[in-house]
C-alpha cells in the first residue's frame, strides 16, 4: 500500500508535504478540543481563505455561494476531530457500509488523511468506496494544483473535477434521503441539501469537502454554536432517546439470587432456565452425562450457570454467574452469587447490580436451620441485599419435596423468615414465598402439579412471581456513572470494561472521565449482553470498549463518570453506620474492609461522631467509645486509597458502602458527607 | 544487639553501647535514641584541607564523631537509622558546632549518652539484647488480584512486596483469560517470595488467603518449582504453612496470628502475643464495657484507682518529640507496674500495634469496673486527636 501512495505521490510538488502533515494533525490530535483544532488549523485555512478571495475577484460568485450552503450542512461532520459516528445518526446497516468501505480508504491511502475526509467522501458517494477514492485523490491533485496555479488562473480546476462526481451525486442523494431519514432530522437534512445542490452546480468540488474548507471563515462560527446547542439537545433529553430505543422492549430487570451454601441456588436456576428451553437438551444431555461420571448427578442443573472446571469439581459456585430468560413482560437477568462465605466479596459485587433478589432457603430439616441461624449465610446474604438498596425480595423455599411438600415445613420457615426479614427491613408486602424444588422442577415455570402440594397452595409459581416485580425506576436523565466491576482484553482492539449504568446514558463514540484517576478515555462501542449496541442506559449491565487509555490504568473498582459532571474522589467521608451481629465492638482505628460497588479497599475508622437512636435518628451520645450490636452511628472512615463515592443523597448506588472485618460484615453505611484532603 | 557496656549514674543519666547486629536491631535503636541524646559513632566525613599555598584538598576520612541528636530518620523498608546534629566533640577534622549526620551501621559500636535513662528505655536495651527472641516468619496474604509479601520479625512486620493485579473475571467462552491473568499474578507472588524471603533465616513461610486461592498458589509454586527444578523451595516445601484468611489486605495477618496452627510455630513471637492481647481487650469492652478503656485519660483515670490489670502501650507514643509527654508515659508505665500490673509495648510496626495506634495508642483491661466518665469524654477524645 505504502508503494500506492508512492506513485501517486511522486507528481505531486513540495506542497503535497505539508498537506500529507495537515492530513495527520487533524486525526492525531482528536484529544484537542474542537476549538484548539480551529486555532491550529489556522495557517492552512488562511491560505484558503486568500484563494476565494481571488476567486471572489475573478467573478466567481456561484461557487461562494455554494461554500456558504456545503458550510452549513457540514459542520457537524467536520468539527468533529475524530471520527464521531454518532454524530452521523447513521443505522446500523450504514455505519457497517461506511465502516467497510472506510477499511478499503485507508488500505488504500494509509494515514494521510484525516478520517473526516474519508467519511465525507464515503457518505458522499454512498458508499462506493471507488469513487470516493476518486474523489478524494482528486481533490489532493486539484489541491496541490490550485496552489501552483493560483497566482495565474484558476477556473479549469473547478471545472475538470466535477466530471467524475456528478455521476454519484446525482444518482445517490436520493437514495441517501430514504434510506437515512427515518432515524432522525437535523444533519441528514444538511446532507439531502447538500447533494440536491451539488447535482445542481458544478461547484461540488472535493477541496469544498475537505474539512479545511473556509475554515476560518465567519459563517463556520454560526455553526458551531449551532451544533453545540445540538449537541446538547441531545444530551439533555435523554429520556425520549431512552423511550425511542427501548419503548417497545421489554423491560429489563437484574435479580440476584442469595442464600447459604448448598440451598440449591444454582441449581433451581439451572432447572428454570432447562424448562425455559434456554439451554439446548444437547449441552443438558452432556452435563448430565458429565456430572454422572464424577458421581455427581445432582449438580448436573447447577453446572448450566457453574462453568469453570473448578467450580464444577468444587460443587460449589465461586463468582457471579449470569444467564438471561425472558417472561412474559420482562426481559430477566439472573446474577447466580455464590453462597460460601469466602466468597461474600463476589457475591456482593453481584448483589450491587441486581434490582431485586432471589432468597433460595434449603426446606431440608436441619439444613435450613443451619443455613439460617448464626454463622449461616442466609442472614447476612439478606441483610446485605437490603443494606444494598434491594427492596422486593422472593423467598424460594427449596428442596420440599425432601419433606413431602409439608405444609408445616413451609409456614415454619416462612414465619421464621417474616420476623428477621422484617427486622432487616423489609415490607412484608415486597415478600414472596414461593414452595419449589430445584431439582424435580416443581413449581417453577409451570403451576404444581404435585399432589402433596395442590392441597394445600394455590399461590404463584416461581416465574410468576418474578414476573410480578416491579421494575424500578431508571435514572436516565443524571450525569453518567457506571462502576467497573471487570476489565479484560475484547476481540477486537482496545480493552474492554464491564459494570452496570448507575445512572445517565452512554452513547458510543462518547468521551468518558475514569475516575479516580481521572484520564479520558473515549468509547468505542458498547454491549449489553453480548449484543453490539449504540447506546446504554442506566440499569443496564454492559461491557465497554475504551480506547485513550491504558489498560493497566484501569482496574476494578473505578468508575466511568461524565467528565463535566465528575465523580467526586474522596479518601475520608462520614457515613452513617448500621452495625450488624458483631463480636467485638466497633471502637476508633477499627481496620476494616469496605466494600463499594466492586471496589475492595482497607480503610479505617478514624472517628466515632455520634450514637443514634435506631427508630428516630436522635443524637443519643457524642463521641461514644465504642459500637456495639445494632447500633446506629455516625462515624468517619479513611480509605488507604482515593476512591470514588458520592453522597448518599446524590446517587443512591454509590453512597452505600458495606464494612467487613475477618470475612464477618459488620456493618453497613450510608455516606453522608466528604472531606477534601 | 550486643550490650558492650553500661554506665548509668544513680541520677539516671549515663552511657550505654551497644553493637547492632541486625537490621531489626536498627529498630530497636530508633526507639532508644531521642533527640536530644548524644550519640558516638564511626563515620566517614568529608574534610577540606587548606595548603599554606592557598589550594584546597578534600579527603574523605573515617573519624568518631559525638553528636547532639536534633533530627531522627528511619527507613522502614531498608532498616537505615540516620542521626543528625551538631559534633560536641571537637577531633582534628571536625569543628565544635558543624553539623553533621550520622548512618548508624551494622557491626559498628555506637554509644549512647543520655540525661536520663528512664525504665522504658533500659527494658528496650533488655530487650533488645535477648538472643532468644530472634525468629522470622514469612507471611504471604493473598486473595485474587492481591498480595502482601510480609516478614514478621519479633518487633517488625515488613511489607516486601505488594501485588496487585487486575484479574478478569470469568465470563462465558473467555475463561482462558481469568485462567492466564491468575497464573501471572501466582507468578508474581512467586517471583516476591524467591526475592525476598531468605528461606535460611525463616522459620516457616505462612500463605494464607480466602478460599482456594492458597492451595491453588501453593499448588501453582510447587509444579513451577519441579518444571524449572527450583531446589529452594523444593527443599522448603515443609516450611509452607496454609491458613485461612478473610482478605489479602494487610491487616488480616491478624488473623492469620491468631490460627492455632500458625501460634505452635511461632511460639513466642511478639506479634502473636500482641493480637490475643488486642482481641482480649476488644472482647473485655464487647461483655464488660466498663473494665475495658482507651485513651489517655481514661486510662490515667483508672490507673489512679490503681485498677489497670494490663496495660498495653505502643511505642510510639514514647518516640514523641515532646520530653513532658514521654516522661508522662513513662510514668504510667511505672505506676502500674508498681501496683502489680502488667504492662505490654507494642510495636507500632506490627498490625496489632498499628491498630492500637489509632486507637489512641493506649489501652487498659481494668480489674474492676470503673463508672464511666461521661464528663470528660470530649476532653479525651480531643486529647486523643493529638495523637
Amino acid at each position: 500500500m505504502a508503494r500506492h501512495r508512492n506513485v501517486r505521490n511522486r507528481s505531486y510538488s513540495d506542497d503535497f508535504d505539508d498537506d500529507d502533515v495537515y492530513g495527520h494533525s487533524v486525526e492525531e490530535d482528536s484529544c484537542l478540543s474542537p476549538s484548539d483544532t480551529a486555532q491550529f488549523m489556522y495557517d492552512r485555512s488562511r491560505n484558503q481563505q486568500a484563494i476565494s478571495h481571488f476567486l471572489e475577484s475573478h467573478d466567481n460568485i456561484q461557487e461562494e455561494a455554494e461554500d456558504e450552503v456545503d458550510d452549513l450542512s457540514h459542520p457537524p461532520l467536520e468539527r468533529r476531530e475524530s471520527l464521531e459516528l454518532r454524530s452521523l445518526k447513521l443505522s446500523e446497516d450504514d455505519e457497517t457500509c461506511l465502516m467497510s468501505c472506510l477499511d478499503e480508504l485507508r488500505n488504500v491511502l494509509g494515514d494521510s488523511f484525516s478520517d473526516n475526509i474519508l467519511i465525507n467522501a464515503a457518505l458522499n458517494h454512498k458508499f462506493d468506496y471507488n469513487k470516493a477514492l476518486d474523489e478524494i485523490l482528486n481533490k489532493n491533485s486539484n489541491d496541490n494544483d490550485k496552489k501552483k496555479e493560483e497566482p495565474v488562473k484558476q477556473p479549469p480546476i473547478v471545472r475538470v473535477i466535477p466530471s467524475i462526481d456528478p455521476v454519484s451525486s446525482n444518482n445517490i442523494p436520493k437514495v441517501i434521503s430514504t434510506n437515512l431519514e427515518p432515524k432522525s432530522a437535523g444533519i441528514i437534512k444538511g446532507f439531502k441539501v447538500q447533494c440536491s445542490d451539488s447535482s445542481g452546480s458544478f461547484s461540488q468540488t472535493p477541496r469544498e469537502q475537505s474539512p479545511a474548507s473556509e475554515r476560518a471563515s465567519t459563517p463556520r462560527i454560526e455553526d458551531e454554536t449551532k451544533t453545540t446547542l445540538k449537541v446538547k439537545e441531545n444530551k439533555f433529553d435523554p429520556k425520549k432517546q431512552y423511550i425511542n430505543e427501548r419503548g417497545s422492549d421489554k423491560d429489563h430487570i437484574y435479580i440476584v439470587v442469595i442464600g447459604h451454601v448448598d440451598a440449591g441456588k444454582s441449581t433451581l436456576m439451572g432447572r428454570l432456565l432447562c424448562d425455559l428451553g434456554e439451554v439446548s437438551q444437547k449441552t443438558l444431555h452432556k452435563y448430565e452425562q458429565e456430572s454422572k461420571k464424577i458421581g455427581k448427578q445432582s449438580f448436573m442443573y447447577a453446572w448450566v450457570l457453574d462453568e469453570t472446571g473448578e467450580e464444577r469439581v468444587r460443587g460449589i459456585t465461586m463468582d457471579v454467574g449470569k444467564a438471561q430468560f425472558e417472561t412474559k413482560t420482562k426481559k430477566v437477568i439472573i446474577l447466580d452469587a455464590p453462597g460460601h462465605a469466602d466468597f461474600i466479596p463476589n457475591m456482593i459485587t453481584g448483589a450491587g447490580q441486581a434490582d431485586v433478589a432471589l432468597l433460595v432457603v434449603d426446606a431440608t430439616r436441619g439444613e435450613f436451620e443451619s443455613g439460617f441461624d448464626l454463622g449461616g449465610q442466609t442472614r447476612e446474604h439478606a441483610l446485605l441485599v437490603r443494606s444494598l438498596g434491594v427492596n422486593q425480595l422472593a423467598v424460594a423455599i427449596n428442596k420440599l419435596d425432601t419433606t413431602n411438600w409439608s405444609q408445616e415445613r413451609f409456614d415454619e420457615i416462612s414465619k421464621k423468615l417474616k420476623t428477621f426479614l422484617k427486622q432487616a427491613g423489609f415490607k412484608d408486602s415486597d415478600v414472596t414465598y414461593v414452595p419449589c424444588s430445584g431439582l424435580t422442577g416443581e413449581n417453577l415455570v409451570k403451576p404444581p402439579s404435585e399432589v402433596e402440594l395442590l392441597k394445600w397452595y394455590n399461590g404463584p409459581c416461581l416465574l410468576d412471581v418474578i414476573d410480578k416485580f416491579n421494575v424500578p425506576e431508571r435514572p436516565i436523565s443524571k450525569p453518567l456513572r457506571m462502576p467497573i466491576n471487570d476489565v479484560f482484553k475484547g476481540t477486537g482492539s482496545g480493552f474492554c470494561v464491564a459494570g452496570r449504568i448507575e445512572n445517565g446514558v452512554l452513547n458510543k463514540g462518547d468521551k468518558v472521565l475514569v475516575c479516580p484517576t481521572k484520564e479520558m478515555a473515549e468509547v468505542r462501542s458498547i454491549s449489553i449482553n453480548e449484543m453490539p449496541n449504540n447506546v446504554a442506559f442506566a440499569g443496564d449491565q454492559v461491557s465497554v470498549t475504551l480506547s485513550g487509555i491504558d489498560m493497566q490504568n484501569v482496574s476494578v473498582g473505578f468508575i466511568l463518570s461524565d467528565p463535566i459532571q465528575q465523580v467526586p474522589v474522596a479518601t475520608r467521608f462520614e457515613a452513617r453506620l448500621v452495625v450488624f451481629n458483631v463480636k467485638v465492638p466497633i471502637t476508633k482505628g477499627f481496620p476494616v474492609l469496605i466494600h463499594h460497588q466492586s471496589l475492595v479497599e482497607s480503610a479505617n475508622i478514624v472517628k466515632l461522631k455520634s450514637l443514634l437512636n435506631k427508630s428516630t435518628g436522635e443524637v443519643m451520645k457524642k463521641k461514644p467509645r465504642c459500637l456495639g450490636n445494632n447500633s446506629v452511628a455516625v462515624v468517619d472512615i479513611e480509605v488507604s486509597k482515593p476512591i470514588c463515592v458520592e453522597r448518599y443523597k446524590d446517587v443512591k448506588e454509590l453512597g452505600r458502602v458495606m464494612l467487613r472485618v475477618s470475612g464477618v460484615t459488620i456493618a453497613a453505611g450510608l455516606i453522608t458527607d466528604m472531606y477534601n484532603s | 544487639m550486643k550490650l558492650v557496656y553500661k554506665n548509668i549514674e544513680k541520677d539516671g543519666s549515663g552511657n550505654i553501647s551497644l553493637i547492632p547486629e541486625e537490621s531489626e536491631d536498627m529498630w530497636h535503636a530508633y526507639n532508644l535514641i531521642a533527640e536530644g541524646d548524644a550519640v558516638t559513632a564511626s563515620t566517614v566525613r568529608k574534610v577540606q584541607t587548606e595548603s599554606s599555598t592557598g589550594s584546597s584538598t578534600s579527603s574523605r576520612v573515617r573519624t568518631t564523631l559525638t553528636i547532639r541528636v536534633e533530627n531522627i530518620d528511619f527507613d522502614t523498608q531498608a532498616c537505615v537509622l540516620r542521626l543528625k546534629g551538631r559534633n560536641i566533640v571537637e577531633n582534628q577534622y571536625v569543628k565544635m558546632g558543624a553539623y553533621h549526620t550520622l548512618d548508624l551501621e551494622l557491626n559498628r559500636k555506637f554509644v549512647l549518652q543520655k540525661t536520663i535513662w528512664d525504665s522504658v528505655a533500659l527494658e528496650r536495651v533488655d530487650m533488645a539484647c535477648d538472643p532468644a527472641q530472634s525468629a522470622d516468619v514469612a507471611a504471604v496474604v493473598m486473595q485474587e488480584g492481591l498480595a502482601h509479601v510480609c516478614l514478621i520479625t519479633p518487633s517488625m512486620t515488613l511489607v516486601r512486596s505488594k501485588i496487585d493485579m487486575t484479574i478478569p473475571r470469568k465470563r462465558k467462552g473467555f475463561a482462558q483469560q481469568h485462567e492466564k491473568g491468575l497464573n501471572k499474578f501466582y507468578d508474581a507472588v512467586m517471583q516476591g517470595i524467591l526475592r525476598h524471603i531468605e528461606f535460611t533465616v525463616v522459620k516457616c513461610v505462612i500463605i494464607a488467603s480466602p478460599g482456594f486461592v492458597k492451595d491453588q498458589f501453593f499448588e501453582y509454586m510447587m509444579q513451577q518449582a519441579v518444571k524449572t527444578d527450583n531446589k529452594l523451595l523444593i527443599d522448603n516445601k515443609s516450611k509452607f504453612l496454609l491458613v485461612k484468611a478473610s482478605s489479602g489486605f494487610k491487616h488480616s495477618l491478624k488473623e492469620v496470628l491468631q490460627e492455632p496452627s500458625v501460634i505452635s510455630k511461632i511460639s513466642d513471637t511478639k506479634a502473636a502475643s500482641e493480637v490475643k492481647l488486642l482481641e482480649s481487650f476488644y472482647t473485655m469492652l464487647q461483655l464488660e464495657p466498663a473494665k475495658a478503656f482507651y485513651g489517655k485519660k481514661h486510662v490515667e483515670r483508672a490507673n489512679e484507682a490503681m485498677a489497670i490489670e494490663i496495660l498495653m502501650i505502643s511505642d510510639k507514643l514514647f518516640r514523641c518529640q515532646d520530653v513532658q509527654q514521654r516522661k508522662e508515659y513513662v510514668a504510667l508505665v511505672d505506676s502500674v507496674r508498681e501496683n502489680g500490673g502488667d504492662v505490654r509495648i507494642f510495636s507500632s510496626m506490627h498490625v496489632s500495634g498499628e491498630q492500637l495506634d489509632q486507637l489512641t495508642g493506649i489501652a487498659a483491661v481494668l480489674r474492676f469496673p470503673m463508672p464511666e466518665l461521661e464528663d470528660s469524654d470530649a476532653e479525651g477524645d480531643s486529647d486523643s486527636d493529638d495523637n
